[in-house]
C-alpha cells in the first residue's frame, strides 16, 4: 500500500471546489461541536477531562510543528510550555496585586509571547544543529531549565511552585472563571483559535518550506532558502503555541511547578504527537485526546499504567510508525472505493486473537507487579474482577496459555488480513482511487 | 565581463588535490558544456561554483561579483541555480509542491507566514508554466518519490529553473536516459536555457555537440581545452585524454 | 573565604582524583555510545538504562554470590539483552529511518525504567562495597581516599586498554573498525555485517553495564539512575562531537573534572563580586543569582558548557560527522 497512492487519492479529492467548501464547513462543524460538547457531557469530570484535552491538543500540535512538519525531533519541548505557564502565573499575580484592568481571557496570549521569546532565545543556539544532535541539545536545554528551577527559587517557586487565583482578574460579562465549565469554554475557544492558526500556518510559504526542509535540507538551500533559518522560525513559532498551552494549564490548575518544564512532560507530548501520527495535521489532535484519556483512565485501573504506555509507544514505533492517523489514512483509498467492508471479517479475527494475547500479557505484568511490590498485602489479587492467589500455579498457566496461544492465533490471522487487503486493493485500483 | 569566471580555483580534500588550478570563463548567454573522464572533478567544480564546497584557493565570480565562499542560498539568490547528478528532490512533497518551493523565493515571498499560499495567483501560474514545460502537469498531485526515474530527472530540471535563474548549471541531466528520453530532454534544456547562460556537464557526446556553443574539457582537475565544438573534436590532446580517435 | 595552602592542595588533589574517576565512568559509557553511533548511525537513548541494569543486576547477583561474580556476570547479561534487543527490535525499526530508531531507544529507556521500578521498587538499594575493598587506600592530608574508588579507576583504565587491544590487534577488532566507517564495503567483503552490528550493540551495552556494576556501590543504586545520568551522557557526546571517540574522551574528563570541582568550591556570585569590592546586589530582583553558589550550579554545568560549545563550536570539540 504505497504512500503515493494514498496521497494521490487525497490530492485528487481535495482539488475540487466541493472539497474546498467541505473543508470550510468542517471548521464550522468543529466550532459547533466544541461549543455544544458541554451540553452532551455534563458531569464535572467530563469538563475536567475536556479541559485537559484542549490544553493537550494545542501542546501536541505545537510539537508537531517541529517533528512532523519540519523534521526536528525535540526532547525538551516542555520548556516553552512550562515557561509560558510560569510567566502567566507571575503576570496574573502581578495584575491582581496592582488591580490592572486586564481580563483573564487575554492571559494565554501572555503565555504565548513568553513561549515565543524563549523559543527565539533558545532556538538561536539549538537550531544550529539538526537531526540527532538537535534532539540531544533539546534534551540538555530541557534539563538545564528544569534544574535551574531549584536554583532560581523566586521565579520557579522551588519545590512547591507558584500558585495563583484565576478569579481575581478583571471580569468581563460577569464571568469569574471559578467554575470548571467557564474554564472549559476559555480553553475550548483558545484551542479552536490555535488549531485554526496552526493549520493556516501550514498553508503559507513558510509552512511549505518547513516541509521542504524536512524532506531535503540541502536542496532547500539551493532554491534560495536558508534552511537553518526556516528551522529557527518554526522553532520560535512552535514555542509561541506551546506557551499558550502552558498559560492555559496555569489557569486551569492555578499552580505551576518545575514539573511543567521537566523531562516527563516533554516525553508525554512526544508520545501524544507520535501515537496520533506525525504525518497528518489531525494526528497530534487524535494523539492528545487518546493520551489524555488514557492517562486519566488507566491510572485508576492499574498502578503500572506507565509501563503500558511505554509498551504501546514502542509497539507503535515498531509496527505502526505513521501513528493512528497514518493507519486511518491508509484505508482512505478503500473508503473511497467503498470496499472497506471487505476487511472487516479478517480484522475482527485478528483483533480477537490480538486481544487474547494482550490480555495474557497484561495478566503477567499485573501478577509480576503484585508479586514484587505488594508482598505485604498478601498473595490475593484480582484481574478483571476475577480474584486469585498469585502463589498458585493456575493463573500463571492461564497467562502463559493466553500469551502463547494468542500469539499463535494472531500470526495465523495475518495471511487472512493480507489476502483481504489484496482483494480490496484490487477493487480500489479498478475504481481508480488507488495507484 | 563573463557570466561565470573561475580564476586559479583549487580544491584539496586533505592532501588529495581534486581541482588543480582551474581557469574557466563562461560567456553571458552561451551554452557551455563541460566534459571529461570520470573522476576528473566536474561535479566538484559544480559544487564549488554553487557554494556546496569552499575552494582551497582561487576566486569564483558571477557577473563580475565575487561569490567565493558564499552559502548556496546566497549564490542562488544572485541568480545561479544548479541541478544534481543524483536526483535531489523533495520526495514526500507532491510534484506541484516541489516546483512551487523552487518558485517561492524568486517571487519575493521569502519566509512569509501570513500569505495563504494557495491564493497566490502568481506563484500558481509560474508553477503551472514550469510543470507544463517539463511535461509533468498531469502528475502534479503525486508525491515526487513515486515518479519514474526519467520523470524525476525532469522534475530535477524543473526545480532548477523554477526560480527563473539567469545562470543554470545542469549536472549530467540525461544520465540513465534512453535515446528518446535524452532527445526529449535536450529539446527541453534548449528551450529552458534560451536567453540564459547554461553550463552543463555531460557524457553523452551527441547531446554535447548538439547543444553546446563552447566546450571545456576537464582532466584530472585541470582544464586542458576550452573552445568551439569543432576545434575540440579535432584537438589531439582532447582525443588522447578523452574522446579517442576514430577506429 | 581563605583556605590554607594545605587545605587547598588537599581539595585540588582529591577533586582531581574524583573528577578523573567520574570522567572515566562517563567515558566508559560514552565510548560504547559512540561506537554504536559511529557504526549504526543511531544514538542509543537507552544507553544509560543499561548502566542502570548493570547496577541492578550486579546488586541482585551479589545478594547470592558476593560482588565479584556480579562484576563479570552482570555486564554479560546486559550485553546479551542488548544484543537481543538489537536483533529483534532495532533491526526492524531500521528501515523507518533514524528518527524512528531514536524514538525506539527512547521508548526502550522508558520501558526499562518502569520494569526496574516494578521489580525492585523506587527506593535505593543497599548495594555494598565488597569487604575486601572496604578500606582506605591512602590519605591525602586529612582525607582518606577509599580503596574502592582506586579500584574503580584502575578497573576502568584496564577495560579501556583491553578494548583498545581488541580493536587494534584482533581480527574481529579490525573488522569492527572497518565497519565503523564503511559498513557496506565490509558486507561486500563477505562479513556478516548484521551480526557485527548485533555484537557491537551488545558490547556497547555491556560497557555501560560495567560502569553501572562498579559505580553502583559507590554512588546510589536507584531506579532513577538512568534518568539522572542519561542527559549528561548525551551532552558529553555532543560536546565531544558526535561520532568522535577522542572527543568523547576529552569531553568526559572535562565534565567530570568541572562538575567535581564545582561541587567542591563553595563560592557564590556575591563572593565573587565581593572580590571586586561590590557588596550589594545591583539587581535585587535577581537575588537568586546573587546568592547562588558554584556548588549549586554543579549539576547544570554540563548543560551550560553545551550552550557555550553550541555558540562557539557547534560541531563539538572534535566533531567530524554531522547527522
Amino acid at each position: 500500500m504505497s504512500e503515493g497512492a494514498q496521497t494521490a487519492s487525497m490530492g485528487r479529492s481535495a482539488s475540487g471546489i466541493l472539497a474546498t467548501a467541505l473543508r470550510y464547513a468542517a471548521w464550522v462543524v468543529l466550532a459547533a461541536l466544541v461549543l455544544t460538547l458541554p451540553k452532551m457531557f455534563t458531569s464535572s469530570f467530563a469538563f475536567t477531562l475536556l479541559s485537559l484535552m484542549g490544553i493537550s491538543i494545542i501542546f501536541a500540535l505545537s510539537y508537531n510543528m517541529l517533528l512532523g512538519q519540519t523534521g526536528m525531533l525535540s526532547f525538551g519541548h516542555a520548556v516553552y510550555y512550562g515557561l509560558g505557564g510560569f510567566i502567566v502565573v507571575h503576570a496574573m499575580n502581578t495584575i491582581t496585586k496592582n488591580s490592572l484592568p486586564i481580563p483573564l481571557p487575554l492571559m494565554p496570549l501572555v503565555g504565548g509571547v513568553a513561549g515565543l521569546f524563549f523559543g527565539i532565545v533558545f532556538g538561536s543556539v539549538s537550531t544550529r544543529r539538526g537531526g540527532t544532535a538537535f534532539a540531544m541539545i533539546s534534551l540538555g536545554l530541557g534539563e538545564l531549565v528544569a534544574s535551574s528551577a531549584l536554583i532560581l527559587r523566586s521565579f520557579f517557586g522551588g519545590e512547591e511552585g507558584i500558585t495563583t487565583n484565576r478569579t481575581k482578574l478583571l471580569r468581563i460579562f460577569d464571568w469569574s472563571f471559578g467554575p470548571q465549565t467557564q474554564v472549559y469554554y476559555l480553553i475550548a475557544i483558545w484551542c479552536f483559535i490555535c488549531v485554526l492558526a496552526m493549520y493556516a500556518l501550514t498553508r503559507t510559504p513558510l509552512g511549505r518550506m518547513c516541509n521542504a526542509v524536512r524532506d531535503n535540507f540541502e536542496r532547500a538551500e539551493f532554491v534560495g532558502y536558508n534552511p537553518q533559518f526556516v528551522r529557527f522560525l518554526a522553532f520560535s513559532l512552535s514555542g509561541f503555541f506551546a506557551g499558550i498551552a502552558g498559560g492555559l494549564a496555569a489557569i486551569n490548575f492555578e499552580i505551576v511547578n518545575s514539573s511543567y518544564v521537566g523531562a516527563e512532560q516533554s516525553g508525554t507530548v512526544l508520545l501524544a504527537a507520535y501515537i496520533g501520527g506525525v504525518g497528518f495535521f489531525s494526528g497530534p489532535i487524535i494523539g492528545a485526546i487518546l493520551v489524555t484519556w488514557l492517562q486519566v483512565m488507566l491510572s485508576d485501573i492499574t498502578e503500572v499504567w506507565q509501563l503500558y504506555f511505554g509498551l504501546l509507544f514502542v509497539g507503535m514505533v515498531m509496527f505502526a510508525p505513521f501513528g493512528i492517523s497514518g493507519l486511518l489514512m491508509m484505508h482512505a483509498p478503500l473508503w473511497h472505493a467503498r470496499v472497506l467492508w471487505r476487511l472487516v471479517p479478517a480484522y475482527l479475527l485478528a483483533l480477537a486473537a490480538g486481544l487474547v494475547m494482550l490480555t495474557g500479557v497484561s495478566l503477567l505484568i499485573e501478577m509480576a507487579h503484585h508479586l514484587s511490590t505488594k508482598t505485604s498485602e498478601g498473595p490475593m489479587m484480582s484481574f478483571m474482577h476475577v480474584p486469585f492467589s498469585v502463589h498458585s500455579f493456575l493463573p500463571w498457566l492461564v497467562a502463559a496459555v493466553l500469551v502463547i496461544g494468542g500469539y499463535f492465533f494472531f500470526r495465523l490471522t495475518w495471511p487472512h488480513v493480507e489476502g483481504a487487503w489484496h482483494t480490496a486493493l484490487m477493487k480500489a485500483r479498478e475504481h481508480g482511487s488507488a495507484a | 565581463m563573463s557570466a561565470i569566471e573561475l580564476s586559479g580555483v583549487t580544491k584539496n580534500f586533505g592532501r588529495t588535490e581534486i581541482i588543480r588550478g582551474v581557469d574557466l570563463s563562461v560567456r553571458v548567454g552561451e551554452r557551455h558544456a563541460m566534459i571529461g573522464p570520470n573522476g576528473a572533478g566536474k561535479s566538484t567544480l559544480f559544487n564549488l561554483i554553487s557554494g556546496r564546497l569552499r575552494p582551497t584557493a582561487g576566486a569564483i565570480r558571477l557577473r563580475g561579483e565575487e561569490i567565493t565562499g558564499l552559502r548556496p542560498y546566497e549564490i542562488n539568490r544572485r541568480g545561479l541555480s544548479r541541478s544534481f547528478q543524483v536526483t535531489n528532490i523533495f520526495p514526500r512533497l507532491s510534484v506541484w509542491e516541489n516546483v512551487r518551493c523552487a518558485v517561492l523565493w524568486s517571487m519575493g515571498y521569502k519566509y512569509s507566514f501570513w500569505h495563504n499560499i494557495d491564493s497566490l495567483a502568481d506563484v500558481s501560474e509560474r508553477t503551472e508554466l514550469i510543470l507544463r514545460q517539463i511535461n509533468l502537469l498531469d502528475r502534479r498531485h503525486f508525491p515526487a518519490g513515486v515518479l519514474t526515474y526519467a520523470e524525476q530527472r525532469a522534475l530535477e530540471i524543473g526545480i532548477t529553473v523554477g526560480g527563473g535563474a539567469e545562470f543554470i548549471l545542469l549536472d549530467e541531466p540525461t544520465a540513465g536516459m534512453s535515446r528518446a528520453e535524452a532527445e526529449h530532454a535536450v529539446a527541453l534544456i534548449r528551450k529552458l536555457s534560451e536567453g540564459r547562460t547554461l553550463l552543463i556537464i555531460e557524457h553523452d557526446m551527441s547531446v554535447v555537440f548538439n547543444l553546446a556553443d563552447r566546450i571545456s574539457v576537464l582532466v584530472y582537475g585541470k582544464i586542458i581545452a576550452s573552445d568551439e565544438p569543432a576545434k575540440i573534436k579535432s584537438s589531439r590532446a582532447v582525443q588522447e585524454a578523452y574522446l579517442g580517435t576514430a577506429a | 573565604m581563605y583556605l590554607g595552602w594545605a587545605a587547598l592542595l588537599e581539595l585540588v588533589l582529591v577533586s582531581t582524583l574524583n573528577g578523573v574517576l567520574y570522567g572515566m565512568l562517563l567515558f566508559l559509557m560514552a565510548s560504547g555510545l559512540t561506537l554504536i553511533f559511529s557504526m549504526m548511525g543511531v544514538l542509543n537513548f537507552a544507553h544509560a538504562s543499561f548502566y542502570m541494569l548493570g547496577a541492578f543486576f550486579g546488586f541482585q547477583i551479589s545478594q547470592f554470590t558476593g560482588f565479584w561474580p556480579g562484576l563479570v556476570l552482570a555486564p554479560l547479561l546486559a550485553g546479551v539483552i542488548g544484543a537481543l534487543i538489537e536483533r529483534y527490535g532495532l533491526r526492524n525499526v531500521h528501515r523507518h529511518g533514524h528518527v524512528a530508531e531514536l524514538l525506539f531507544t527512547f521508548g526502550l529507556a522508558f520501558v526499562i525504567e518502569e520494569v526496574v521500578q516494578i521489580i525492585w521498587g523506587k527506593l535505593p538499594l543497599d548495594y555494598r562495597i565488597p569487604p575486601s575493598l572496604d578500606f582506605s587506600a591512602f590519605t591525602i592530608f586529612s582525607t582518606n581516599y577509599p580503596a574502592y574508588k582506586m579500584f574503580m579507576l584502575l578497573f576502568a583504565i584496564g577495560i579501556f586498554v583491553a578494548l583498545l587491544l581488541v580493536l587494534t590487534r584482533t581480527r574481529i577488532g579490525l573488522i569492527i573498525q572497518a565497519s565503523l566507517t564503511h559498513p557496506h564495503m565490509v558486507g561486500m567483503l563477505g562479513h556478516n555485517v548484521q551480526r557485527i552490528f548485533m555484537l557491537v550493540f551488545g558490547l556497547g551495552c555491556a560497557l555501560a553495564a560495567v560502569a553501572g556494576v562498579i559505580a553502583g556501590p559507590a554512588l546510589v543504586t536507584q531506579s532513577n539512575m538512568a534518568a539522572l545520568l542519561g542527559p549528561i551522557l548525551f551532552v558529553v557526546v555532543v560536546i565531544g562531537g558526535l561520532g568522535s571517540l577522542s572527543g568523547a574522551f576529552v569531553a568526559s574528563l572535562l565534565i567530570g573534572l568541572l562538575q567535581t570541582f564545582a561541587v567542591a568550591v563553595n563560592l557564590s556570585t556575591a563572593d565573587a563580586f565581593g572580590w571586586f569590592g561590590i557588596h550589594t546586589n545591583p539587581l535585587p530582583f535577581l537575588s537568586d543569582i546573587w546568592f547562588v553558589t558554584v556548588a549549586q550550579i554543579g549539576p547544570i554545568m554540563p548543560y551550560l558548557l553545551l550552550v557555550l560549545i553550541l555558540i562557539f563550536r557547534p560541531t563539538g570539540l572534535m566533531g567530524t560527522r554531522d547527522t
